[in-house]
């Protein structure tokens, strides 16, 4: 496996007009199936609700109302994060979920085992177990594609740039770029999210340009990769196992009384 | 995060708003307002399914059990080794069959061994139980049907010294995770299940032994709830408002019984020692339950942390806070 660069998404959500064509795309090409039952969510133009596995793209419709502006939309297009430090390939017993060439994170349904333990582990509630087939699934950022030279199904079909895909550090430059000149036309609230490689997944190979507040798409302000904290938690489990043993042996001090 | 622009200018306005004003624990920054995507979940609820409490249970009960068997082997307490090794035979035999049907693929168990992952504690529990299962079930066959002694020496030293990490490392596994009441609570989940399993495992060889032989079995479950109880009590008191499941819903109610019974059954089986056994019967039965409500309560809480976003994005916000604090150029 020779690695190239490594490949991502800059989700640009200042352009993004909600029209869900990447969702489609995701869906016919990747054929992922139904995910529930055809609903809106009963809060604005929402759907899919969540990123889940069957939902590898999921758009989100916020609705503002703001004392001195009036309304704003927010639309988002949320994706699989493909994280530096991602907790769920870490955590995967079976080596089902590995890195690719191109530096993304993809489950090989061949080998899982439906073990779950990836679902709680991702700090972005991305990846989820499709419980009529037993295994977890998620956004793969279209790997078939990528091997062949193509672009995502979901940055192809994105009518207005919104989703961008790219080499990772083309991408950042790029978005750097945009951030400044929306701060220049007066759109303060521009933000980068997930670009910063000393952050607690160690930057992600899918970032995005928000305009408020990460909570406000339903992503976390300040996410951690789980696996940070292993030498402190197996060391607990250590002294744990050793406080276990000394009480089974002070049990027996006692004689046989 | 490189967060710029004017944010808290509309914090009142977008987003669900929710919670009152609270201040988040090891933090001076009370958080203005809790915003998030019409209140849904950040993260996703465990998919685990009832047979992982259970195996939480038999898992700590079995792997505590070998100990108990080795120590009581080694002392010469042949009577007590019998009661404790068919447990521990007994724990394992139940325990695999839990995680197997929990699996989505169940007809892919041997995947778990395909690799040995350092960074996975369902990986390294895995290898943990394979080497331990067959020994303790080996052991317990080997005591009962009086064959294969020598064989028998080595599957108890096998099973006996991995005990304790066949106990604790489920606390690890789901220490593991994004889930706010389990992740922080990472020192403190082995010790509670290592209390809880000891508790177990001396209350099952009281059941199982007469009195006179079970004098360590007592001991055993009486300290075990004691480090279940203290264990418990620091990890609630550690986490602070993320601790909140502990006493909310379901996982509260479990709490509750769980710390009831712990408490209850060692007073039971101290007073009753060698010569009330009724009492000390009685005593041992609350604290395997009270045990079992630990582990549920540990799963049920896992839930209830996940659902709410709250207890993801408050943290995390204060930890930014404190971050912006110290370097106020970022």
């Amino acid at each position: 496996m020779t690695a190239g660069p490594r490949m991502g998404f800059f989700t640009d959500t200042s352009v993004c007009i909600g029209c869900k064509a990447c969702e489609v795309a995701c869906k016919e090409w990747n054929m992922v199936p139904q995910d529930g039952p055809l609903r809106l969510s009963g809060t604005s133009y929402d759907n899919t609700g969540a990123l889940g596995a069957s939902t590898w793209r999921h758009v989100a419709f916020v609705e503002q109302q703001r004392d001195d502006q009036g309304l704003r939309w927010l639309m988002s297009s949320d994706v699989c994060k493909h994280c530096s430090s991602a907790a769920c390939l870490e955590v995967c017993p079976t080596g089902a979920l590995f890195r690719t060439e191109f530096g993304t994170v993809v489950v090989q349904a061949d080998v899982c085992n439906g073990c779950g333990y990836c679902v709680p582990a991702c700090p972005f509630g991305v990846i989820d177990r499709r419980e009529d087939d037993g295994r977890a699934f998620k956004c793969t950022l279209c790997y078939d594609r990528l091997r062949d030279g193509l672009e995502p199904a979901c940055a192809k079909a994105c009518p207005t740039d919104s989703i961008q895909f790219g080499e990772l550090d083309e991408l950042h430059e790029r978005a750097r770029r945009r951030v400044d000149s929306l701060h220049e036309a007066g759109v303060a609230d521009a933000r980068l999210y997930l670009e910063d490689e000393g952050d607690g997944i160690g930057g992600a190979g899918a970032f995005f340009l928000l305009l408020d507040e990460p909570e406000v798409y339903g992503l976390p302000p300040d996410p951690v990769s789980t696996t940070r904290d292993l030498p402190t938690l197996w060391r607990a489990a250590a002294l744990a196992a050793g406080t276990l043993a000394v009480a089974v042996a002070a049990a027996f001090a006692g004689g046989r009384r | 995060m490189s967060a710029s622009g004017s944010a808290d200018g509309d914090r009142r306005n977008g987003g669900r708003r929710g919670g009152p004003v609270r201040r988040v624990r090891g933090s001076m920054v009370p958080e203005a307002e809790f915003r998030s995507y019409y209140g849904r979940p950040i993260l996703k609820e465990p998919v685990w399914t009832w047979e992982i409490p259970w195996y939480f249970f038999t898992g700590g009960l079995a792997g505590a059990s070998a100990s108990l068997g080795l120590g009581a082997r080694l002392s010469g307490n042949h009577r007590l080794a019998r009661s404790a090794w068919t447990v521990a035979g007994a724990g394992v035999t139940a325990g695999v069959p839990l995680l197997v049907s929990d699996l989505g693929r169940p007809e892919r168990f041997p995947y778990m061994l395909r690799m040995f992952k350092v960074t996975s504690p369902l990986s390294v529990g895995s290898w943990i139980l394979a080497a331990t299962g067959p020994a303790a079930a080996g052991a317990a066959v080997s005591d009962l049907l009086g064959i294969f002694p020598r064989l028998r020496r080595v599957a108890e030293a096998v099973a006996g010294l991995l005990g304790p990490a066949l106990a604790t490392y489920t606390g690890t596994l789901v220490a593991d995770t994004a889930v706010p009441v389990w992740h922080e609570a990472g020192r403190e989940l082995p010790f509670v299940f290592a209390g809880s399993a000891a508790a177990s495992a001396g209350a099952a060889a009281v059941l199982s032994t007469p009195a006179a032989h079970a004098g360590p079995a007592r001991r055993l479950a009486v300290t075990g709830a004691l480090l279940e109880l203290g264990a418990a009590q620091a990890m609630e008191r550690h986490l602070g408002e993320l601790g909140e499941p502990y006493h909310q819903g379901p996982a509260g109610r479990l709490a509750r019984l769980a710390k009831t019974c712990t408490a209850a059954g060692a007073g039971l089986v101290a007073v009753g020692g060698r010569r009330r056994r009724g009492l000390a019967v009685t005593g041992a039965a609350l604290v395997l339950a009270g045990s079992a409500c630990e582990r549920w309560a540990v799963y049920k809480a896992g839930f209830q942390s996940a659902r709410d976003p709250r207890y993801v994005v408050e943290p995390q916000r204060a930890r930014l806070a404190e971050r912006q604090r110290q370097q106020p150029e970022h």
